[in-house]
């Protein structure tokens, strides 16, 4: 029996979804690692899917960048029946589960968590599937560190219909945990929205980050020696 | 001493590509090994793809050789039923194509860098496992390493072609100067539209870094100069 696992070389780390009001927003920073080396900085890793997707992709970039020419390849043939339809983020998401499924069932994997959202006919939609076919929806998603680090940040304090502002601000604040605590995060990253009217991938930004914490100017201070 | 003259050819490497306004520099050191050992210490590791094409190879000296064969073929043929050049964009994407399908196999990371009439001078790099990004500079192979800080410090947007290719020349000597796997000469080659120029860089040639001395051809020479005794 050939088994054939492989392992990551360029990857990279949390995407973080969320609903909000007028569909969905999602983050992730434009970093790729090579092991411990954070070698790429400037990686999209959130791409539109036809008109009422987004895609967010942690892992390996190389199978990321695969799976963006097979949801071309299905977008293009979707769109040649030109028939006024096209593919919801419902369907991506499932064609992609089968995708991730089918490829773990032969030991060969595409080694990737991808967070799907999109807005059709009013009706948002938000769902993550990682590189062993475990896929699900929910009003807010993570991937890799994000799962430990952003939803309990966000099962406390996402509410249905958010404006925009506290959509980004509350994405923000997760990102910024996220810089704080993980370490293949850079402080470089892309929001992207999905409404009715279409996807908008913000160029890319850095956060303000506080350091200014007496006791982090002065850790050992009162109990000299230790550390 | 373990020296596996059986080891695989492994170019340890240094590759750099970086464009300007117009172009494309490539740079590479020229060491091979085989374990410890070093097979060739003149390699030519920029090779040629197209007219306008050329790809900076790191890994292993056998699969960089063989996906650059398959390339150049490929290529060949594209610009036969194209009817003019190809673009570097084109064959990044063959080299990515065959990084990618043979991931479990290869062990190459890959520079590519040309000039072609629609998109002017492009760098792609293609690391292990078929990633391909399009940068304005990209670094590649064992000597890389040491060269993060370097072009963090010293690259900059909208350099003219002499800028890059000094640029490309000290980073190069500097890896090879903390890089025990890269070594040699360093080789560049220049495309822009005018077309493409071959140079060489031999170590006499380069400034010296921390802890190297001034090459002379003996001690004899260094004492027919007597220093004063020190009483």
């Amino acid at each position: 029996m050939l088994v054939l696992i492989r392992y990551p070389y360029v990857t990279g780390t949390s995407v973080v979804g969320i609903k909000y009001k007028d569909g969905i927003l999602l983050a992730a920073d434009t970093g790729a690692s090579y092991g411990s080396t954070l070698r790429y900085k400037s990686v999209e890793r959130i791409k539109a899917i036809g008109k009422h997707s987004l895609l967010g992709a942690s892992g390996e970039i190389s199978d990321f960048q695969e799976i963006l020419r097979y949801l071309d390849e299905l977008i293009i043939y979707d769109d040649m029946w030109d028939d006024g339809n096209s593919l919801g983020p419902k369907e991506v998401h499932n064609y992609l589960t089968r995708v991730m499924y089918n490829r773990r069932n032969k030991f060969n994997p595409l080694w990737n968590s991808l967070v799907l959202g999109g807005v059709k006919n009013g009706e948002k939609y938000l769902g993550t599937v990682n590189m062993i076919g475990v896929h699900y929806e929910d009003n807010h998603v993570a991937t890799g560190f994000g799962n430990h680090l952003a939803r309990p940040i966000l099962r406390d304090e996402w509410k249905e219909d958010m404006s925009f502002e506290d959509a980004v601000k509350l994405l923000e604040k997760c990102m910024l945990v996220l810089l704080y605590r993980d370490r293949s995060a850079i402080n470089k990253m892309q929001i992207a929205k999905i409404t009715e009217e279409g996807t908008t991938v913000y160029p890319p930004y850095s956060l303000k980050t506080f350091w200014g914490f007496s006791a982090f100017a002065n850790p050992t201070k009162g109990a000299e020696g230790s550390w | 001493m373990d020296l596996n003259l059986d080891a695989p050819h492994s170019m340890g490497t240094t590759i750099v590509g970086v464009s300007y306004n117009g172009g494309v520099v490539l740079g590479a050191d020229s060491r091979t090994s085989t374990g410890v050992y070093v097979a060739n210490r003149a390699s030519d590791k920029i090779t040629q793809l197209t007219d306008n094409v050329y790809v900076c190879r790191s890994g292993s000296a056998a699969d960089s050789q063989i996906v650059s064969d398959y390339v150049r073929y490929f290529l060949h043929q594209h610009t036969i039923q194209l009817g003019q050049p190809a673009t570097v964009k084109v064959a990044a994407n063959l080299i990515r194509l065959l990084s990618y399908s043979n991931k479990n196999m290869l062990e190459t990371g890959l520079i590519v860098g040309g000039w072609d009439k629609y998109e002017g001078g492009k760098i792609y790099s293609v690391p292990l496992g078929g990633t391909i990004l399009e940068q304005p500079f990209a670094i590649g192979g064992s000597g890389s390493a040491y060269l993060y800080g370097f072009f963090d410090q010293a690259w900059k947007e909208g350099m003219t072609k002499d800028e890059a290719e000094k640029l490309v020349v000290k980073a190069v000597s500097l890896a090879i100067a903390r890089d025990g796997a890269s070594g040699g000469v360093v080789r560049t080659v220049i495309i822009n539209s005018e077309g493409v120029t071959r140079n060489f860089y031999p170590g006499d040639t380069h400034p010296l870094w921390h802890e190297e001395l001034e090459p002379t051809t003996s001690l004899l020479d260094i004492l027919s100069a007597p220093e004063p005794m020190n009483t």
